[in-house]
């Protein structure tokens, strides 16, 4: 960690976040707390200027236009780059993932992204929009994803970065694969407050901020029961 | 009215009172549905003769249309749909079933507010605010602010009535003229009603730029675009009207937000040739609109049922429960819209020190968010073990749309 207390950076509130987003950055902090962390959420309007020493980054779901504006501005600020070159943690959603990357469609035209992560983003032939579940990569080791999708984009993932899930309910980034990660950075298509259904996902991003290995665990029976009935749920849609 | 027009119309009621004795619901979109089969011009045609106001926006519209029916009911008889049947089916049902009547105030669902402008050519038309609202099937914000714009564009002879405290409203309602092909802004009146909800507005929908906030006033840093000075204003208990002259509002509807209804209903009774002087005495007459702040006594409970549709309503109805036992139903069906992630666009923080009871077909994303919130809650099944949860007294309970129906039929379609 960059100082004595953990840093949240949630990018761009006013551009980028669409429904829910607020929620990853609440869910973070409330189990860095939980276990005893000193925790720092800030709230950057793209307006400011990006601090460069937090150690997590979330990037929300946004429109178009927000989405387009919020990468140009990212571009030209910098301070995300910098961070992560001294090791952040960034989590992306939806519009937010696909920033992450060279390249997006917005407004029907191509926008440069952050090219942080080896992927590019285009339209697909109809909106993605319902329960988005797959397992995610045994290499992460946490248990399966779960989501809702809402986007009308399709995301190509160069060799640099592996998928985040192998997908079994939805589409993600092409019905096959959702999400992506390299390092210390993420992103995935389940939208809005994505740690509230992952909690396991919301432990991996804070083990990467702080390097531990173990977290003690936390009371997830309410998580967890909201886990199972999206399952059954998904489960039922499908029989 | 053409032969087939009477036709639909006389099938239309009849199909409507058919379904309301079936017990199978309100009727109100059902008769509307069959006549514009049978006519699919029937709702112009209902339109024809009559004086109409439309009243949309995402929040409030139901009660603002039934205050604004009660205002202009000064002047004569007004058809409404005050079931919030507010797609063109329920206007064309409810015309039927009003029979001719000078009057109209019809509320509109915001995604067809051009199509019923085309279809009723009304006297004025009341823009309330634009918030997110099911957004896994719903236009988003600004593209919604974008279709209003363009349909004024074409209107251009109605009288706007419109929020000056909203920027996605005010954009709206005021087009660039464009002297060239004739067009000229249509006539805005604005009213100032508060508005507790800023996240939808930080970008300005003209130019991109930050709107700043300070007070009541917001202004966009990068272009001309400015809170507009309202000329109806809700003060104290009462509302200012463009006079100066300042009216006591006795309601019977709880909330801040309810007197700003009562304003914009006095504006859109006002474009009639109706004194507020004349009116306000009868928006008290209001008590519940469609199951919306009705009470009912059950079990020495005193139950009060509260709409919450999205986060900016739900700050609205945070503002208006008692300090009192609380029941928060969710669920996540079509009506509803599928996607809960608007939970954590809420803030529940104000409930707590209340007794939280939570249920609905999604209890367990309302869980969670409350998890996260800090606020102590109890899952119960059923509406009834929420009831027998519960000490006598006050029971609030705040639910989303079809959760509020499932309540509201325990209660045996309370209105």
């Amino acid at each position: 960690m960059s100082t004595e207390s953990l840093r949240i950076v949630w990018i761009y509130p006013d551009l980028l976040s669409t429904y829910g987003d607020r929620g990853n950055a609440l869910i973070l902090a409330r189990r860095a707390r939980q276990r005893g962390m000193p925790v720092e959420v800030l709230e950057v309007r793209s307006d400011q200027r990006l601090p460069a020493t937090a150690d997590i980054y979330l990037v929300g779901g946004g429109e178009d236009g927000p989405q387009a504006l919020g990468a140009q501005r990212l571009i030209a600020d910098g301070g995300l780059h910098r961070a992560v070159a001294q090791g952040s943690v960034v989590f992306g959603v939806c519009a937010g993932y696909q920033l992450l990357g060279t390249s997006f469609f917005a407004k029907g035209v191509q926008c440069r992204g952050l090219e942080l992560l080896d992927l590019q983003s285009d339209r697909g032939p109809s909106r993605a929009v319902g329960e988005l579940a797959g397992e995610i990569d045994p290499r992460l080791g946490l248990p399966a994803l779960t989501g809702f999708e809402n986007h009308g984009g399709r995301t190509h993932l160069g060799p640099e970065v592996a998928p985040l899930a192998r997908v079994s309910a939805g589409v993600g980034n092409d019905g096959s694969t959702e999400g992506a990660w390299r390092g210390k950075l993420l992103g995935t298509y389940s939208h809005g407050p994505a740690l509230a259904r992952n909690p396991a996902l919301a432990d991996l991003l804070l083990r990467w901020a702080t390097g531990a290995h173990q977290l003690p665990p936390l009371d997830d029976t309410w998580s967890d029961r909201l886990r199972n009935e999206r399952r059954a749920a998904v489960a039922a849609a499908r029989a | 009215m053409p032969l087939r027009a009477k036709v639909a119309s006389s099938v239309s009621r009849t199909a409507a009172a058919l379904s309301r004795a079936a017990g199978r619901g309100d009727g109100s979109v059902i008769g509307g549905w069959i006549g514009l089969k049978i006519d699919p011009d029937l709702l112009a045609h209902l339109s024809a003769g009559r004086a109409i106001a439309l009243v949309s926006g995402t929040n409030g519209k139901t009660t603002t249309t039934r205050l604004a029916a009660a205002a202009v009911g000064v002047l004569g008889r007004v058809a409404t749909n005050s079931f919030g049947a507010n797609m063109p089916t329920g206007h064309t049902s409810a015309l039927a079933k009003a029979g001719s009547t000078p009057y109209a105030v019809l509320e509109v669902d915001e995604h067809y507010l051009a199509q019923v402008l085309e279809a009723t050519e009304p006297h004025v038309v009341a823009l309330l605010n634009l918030s997110r609202d099911q957004l896994d099937r719903a236009k988003e914000v600004a593209m919604m602010a974008q279709l209003w714009r363009a349909a004024l564009v074409r209107h251009t002879d109605v009288r706007v009535v419109a929020n000056a405290d909203d920027p996605m409203v005010v954009w709206a309602a005021t087009p660039p003229a464009d002297p060239a092909r004739g067009i000229n802004p249509p006539h805005v009146t604005w009213f100032s009603a508060g508005q507790r909800w800023h996240d939808d507005s930080w970008v300005c929908p003209e130019c991109g730029s930050t709107i700043q906030r300070s007070g009541d006033q917001w202004w966009c840093t990068g272009c001309p675009l400015r809170r507009p000075e309202p000329q109806w204003v809700v003060e104290d208990e009462g509302v200012l009207d463009p006079t100066g002259a300042w009216h006591k509002v006795s309601l019977q509807l709880p909330g801040k937000v309810n007197l700003g209804n009562a304003a914009t209903a006095l504006a859109v009774a006002a474009e009639f040739g109706v004194r507020p002087v004349d009116a306000v005495s009868r928006l008290g007459i209001v008590t519940s609109v469609a199951g919306r702040y009705a009470q009912v006594d059950k079990d020495g409970r005193n139950i009060r049922l509260l709409l919450a549709k999205n986060p900016a309503s739900w700050l609205e109805a945070f503002d208006m429960a008692d300090e009192a036992p609380t029941l928060l139903s969710i669920n996540a069906r079509d009506p509803d819209g599928l996607d809960t992630s608007w939970l954590f666009d809420v803030d529940f923080a104000p409930l707590r020190g209340r007794q939280v009871l939570i249920t609905g077909d999604r209890a367990y994303d309302l869980a969670v968010r409350l998890d996260v919130n800090d606020v102590p809650f109890q899952h119960v099944r059923t509406f009834d073990d929420a009831i027998r949860s519960v000490p006598p007294g006050r029971l609030e309970v705040i639910a989303n749309y079809t959760a509020f129906q499932d309540i509201r039929a325990e209660l045996d379609r309370v209105n």
